[in-house]
């Protein structure tokens, strides 16, 4: 394909067609019911009609530009020994200082062409997903406006070939982020969670611009050629030092963006907008850009190797806190959320043990299950009339019999059931950290694979299994614009390990290989072949237990609402202190408002109060006081009378003639 | 260059008689148009002031045997002319809106 700018330039026409029709509509609408606003009244059929063709054609398009050109080169790579060289396109030259120029160029390489394969694909079929979800929606138009905005930005940043155009997107993914987490922007908390997730990316983004000045100061360079410096280890300046900055920066960026360590807060409560957009943005691509990002810079990494570890420890331990959240949430799309924050704590574990391939399959595959999942549950809620408390639903397996199958299956796909596609990526991840001799860390992921399977089938159990709670007998399955989605996104769920089976069960670990010639490689050690089958019989062993163990609590669940399962209520109970404290999301909210906010607050008002009332507008009320006292004074001279400025200016020429006279 | 113009006779009376004339309607003026109240005898005054000017211009002019001060004459008149139609004009105006042209009736412009 020649033109790889087409591919984010499409949604981006999408955007300003949709934001252009919703606004000249909207103000019509409002023109014609003078002035009064009807919320929750749906847009006239045919303008729906144009957001939608609009909206999905323009991804669509994208998709299907995405597949022409990302296929014969991923082919090609395939075959070629070495892999084929990168594609990459100058569009314009942005920025020229000096030697130094910041190009729009495009990449296409195997790492962006794995990540636009899946990013064109979700996208495609959650816009498809969005027509019959949003169709009762009064911000339809906006709303699709926003997404193919998210589009544009997210496939910058896959397509960008240098580190300032990679940020264009980045921040183009935060905005859309905060823009449609805000979807609701009605509701306080919809309205405050957006805030929350825009500000805690602000800490990340600080990390991340540095980061890209200090990739300049190493290399004198920001485009992605520095990786193949960083690959000879060609440096400028104080080298292992500047290294360490700089890779410790970039994953500040990373963290921020893919909910990592403390700056995971912000995603929970992204769950405010719409269900899609939760799908799209905050579960399988726009949180997936920070592991995108270390894999993109996994050269730079290679050669600060204690930076990785601290990778691999920070994702460990984010992905077994969010796990144990994610077992006492009740509201369904929050249990999802704990989970997204989780496995992308394994993507960051993969990537932190040098298995930078296994991270990125990871990222795949999750992107496939996890948005077959929320879809899901946008499914679920959608039949429940914007119910979301799983304890007041249960037994609706019979009434939406297509969520309840499609959900099942990314279920066991993310529990890593054998052979659906959350089984190779997990294992390979887990085997690489096995393989590194990364003992504790494979611990906590091999315990946190089990708590997965828990929470994730308890999910599934309480919303589908035991009794029907609430108004779950009045439940109604969602139109096919939403259920076609759910198929599609569940087969890839099925087959999309395929690409990825490792060489000891008969494969080929073709994406392992595939991904060779734009990541780096590091040597991780070898096992014996009998220590790896008897890991993955361990770690599906593990994951049956978690399924088990959520089917015997929740599975012929019939409490009543307060403790839907006797049994889960009094272990709950048993664990005391502990458990409310899991119970309550480790009070980790409380404590950044206690450790952080308020301290800067306290600092704020005390600025606000004493420096900004007292000093700085004392200054500007006292000149204004002169000013006025002068005023005062002078405007006795304007009498008014004519004379008396006759007599004013003749005294004055007396007094100039004078004045010459004497000199 | 002080002197005769060619083909002028010489002065009659002499030049610092016209300039104590001019400075005299000068004065007159000044003062006319400091006290009176009415608008117009403001405004006459303030013609006389420029024609006592005129006058010093043409003494002048006779006395350095220099064109320029008569062609400024011209241009003076001419610049009196213009404001004599502008201020009769305001004056009418006034007189139809206040019915009166008493300077000190119509301090509008005052704090």
């Amino acid at each position: 394909m020649k033109q790889l700018w087409l591919i984010p330039a499409l949604p981006l026409a999408g955007f300003l067609l949709n934001g252009l029709v919703a606004l000249v509509a909207s103000s019509m609408r409002a023109e014609k019911e003078s002035g009064a606003d009807h919320p929750g009244v749906p847009l006239p059929y045919a303008q729906r009609l144009f957001h939608g063709v609009v909206g999905v054609g323009s991804v669509g398009l994208a998709a299907v530009l995405s597949f022409a050109a990302l296929v014969p080169y991923a082919l090609g790579s395939m075959h070629a020994p070495e892999g084929l060289a990168p594609i990459v396109q100058k569009v314009y030259t942005w920025m020229a200082a000096g030697d130094y120029t910041v190009d729009v160029a495009f990449r296409l390489d195997t790492l962006s062409a794995l990540m636009l394969s899946f990013v064109t694909l979700v996208g495609t079929l959650i816009h498809v997903y969005s027509v019959g979800y949003m169709q009762k929606e009064e911000g339809y138009g906006r709303y699709f406006s926003y997404l193919n905005l998210f589009m544009f930005a997210m496939l910058t940043l896959v397509l960008a070939d240098s580190l300032p155009l990679l940020f264009v997107g980045w921040e183009g993914v935060g905005l859309c982020s905060y823009l449609l987490i805000g979807y609701y922007y009605d509701k306080d908390f919809a309205v405050a969670a957006g805030k929350k997730a825009f500000i805690a990316n602000r800490v990340g983004d600080f990390g991340m611009v540095l980061g890209i000045f200090g990739v300049f100061a190493l290399f004198g360079t920001a485009d992605f050629s520095f990786v193949e410096l960083a690959k000879r280890q060609v440096l400028a300046g104080n080298a292992p030092l500047g290294v360490y900055a700089v890779c410790l920066l970039l994953f500040l960026g990373a963290c921020g963006k893919s909910a990592q360590g403390p700056l995971y807060v912000w995603l929970p409560d992204a769950m405010a907008g719409p269900t899609p957009v939760s799908a799209l943005i905050h579960a399988a691509t726009m949180v997936t850009a920070g592991v995108y990002l270390i894999a993109r810079c996994s050269a730079l990494f290679v050669l600060a190797p204690d930076a990785l570890t601290l990778v691999a420890w920070i994702g460990a331990g984010t992905a077994i806190f969010a796990a144990t959240i994610g077992l006492a949430q009740n509201d369904i799309k929050k249990v999802l959320a704990y989970s997204t924050v989780s496995q992308l704590g394994y993507m960051f574990l993969a990537c932190g043990v040098g298995a930078f391939g296994a991270g990125m399959f990871h990222v795949f595959t999750h992107s496939f299950f996890k948005a077959c999942l929320f879809l899901g549950s946008g499914s679920v809620i959608h039949a429940m009339h914007h119910e979301q408390d799983m304890r007041k639903m249960g037994g609706l397996a019979g009434r939406i019999p297509q969520t309840f199958r499609t959900m099942l299956v990314a279920t066991l796909a993310i529990a890593g059931i054998f052979p659906l596609a959350g089984f190779f990526s997990k294992d390979m991840i887990l085997g690489s950290a096995a393989a590194s001799g990364h003992w504790v860390l494979y611990l906590v992921g091999l315990f946190t694979a089990g708590l997965t399977a828990f929470y994730m089938f308890r999910l599934v159990s309480m919303t589908f299994f035991g009794a029907p709670r609430g108004h779950a007998e009045h439940a109604h399955e969602s139109p096919a614009t939403m259920t076609v989605p759910l198929w599609i996104l569940a087969a890839f769920s099925v087959v999309a390990g395929a690409v990825g089976i490792p060489a000891i069960l008969g494969g080929t670990d073709a994406v392992g290989r595939f991904l060779e010639p734009s990541v780096a490689h590091p040597p991780i050690g070898e096992m014996a072949h009998g220590l790896e089958i008897g890991l993955m019989l361990l770690s599906l062993g593990v994951a049956v237990t978690g399924l088990a163990w959520a089917w015997r609590w929740y599975g012929r669940a019939a409490g009543p609402v307060e403790a839907v399962s006797p049994q889960a209520h009094a272990f709950y109970e048993k664990t005391g202190a502990l458990g409310r404290l899991v119970a309550n999301r480790w009070n980790v909210d409380e404590g950044i408002e206690a450790l952080v906010l308020s301290p800067f607050r306290k600092i704020g008002t005390f600025l606000w109060r004493g420096f900004d009332a007292l000093f700085i507008d004392g200054i500007a009320n006292a000149s204004a006081f002169l000013v006025e006292l002068l005023g005062d004074l002078l405007r006795f001279f304007t009498t008014g009378h004519v004379r008396n400025y006759a007599l004013a200016f003749t005294l004055g020429f007396a007094a100039l003639v004078a004045y010459v006279w004497m000199s | 260059m002080t002197g005769a113009l060619p083909g002028v006779a010489p002065m009659a009376v002499p030049p610092g008689a016209f300039l104590v004339v001019a400075t005299l309607l000068f004065a007159i003026g000044l003062a006319g148009a400091l006290l009176k109240r009415n608008a117009l005898s403001i405004f006459l005054s303030i013609e006389l002031m420029l024609n006592a000017v005129n006058l010093l211009f043409l003494t002048y002019a006779r006395m350095r045997g220099d064109l320029a001060g008569q062609m400024i004459v011209f241009f003076v008149i001419a610049v009196a002319a213009a404001e004599a139609a502008v201020g009769l004009a305001i004056f009418v105006a006034l007189f139809r809106t206040h019915r009166t042209v008493d300077v000190d009736k119509i301090a509008l412009l005052k704090w």
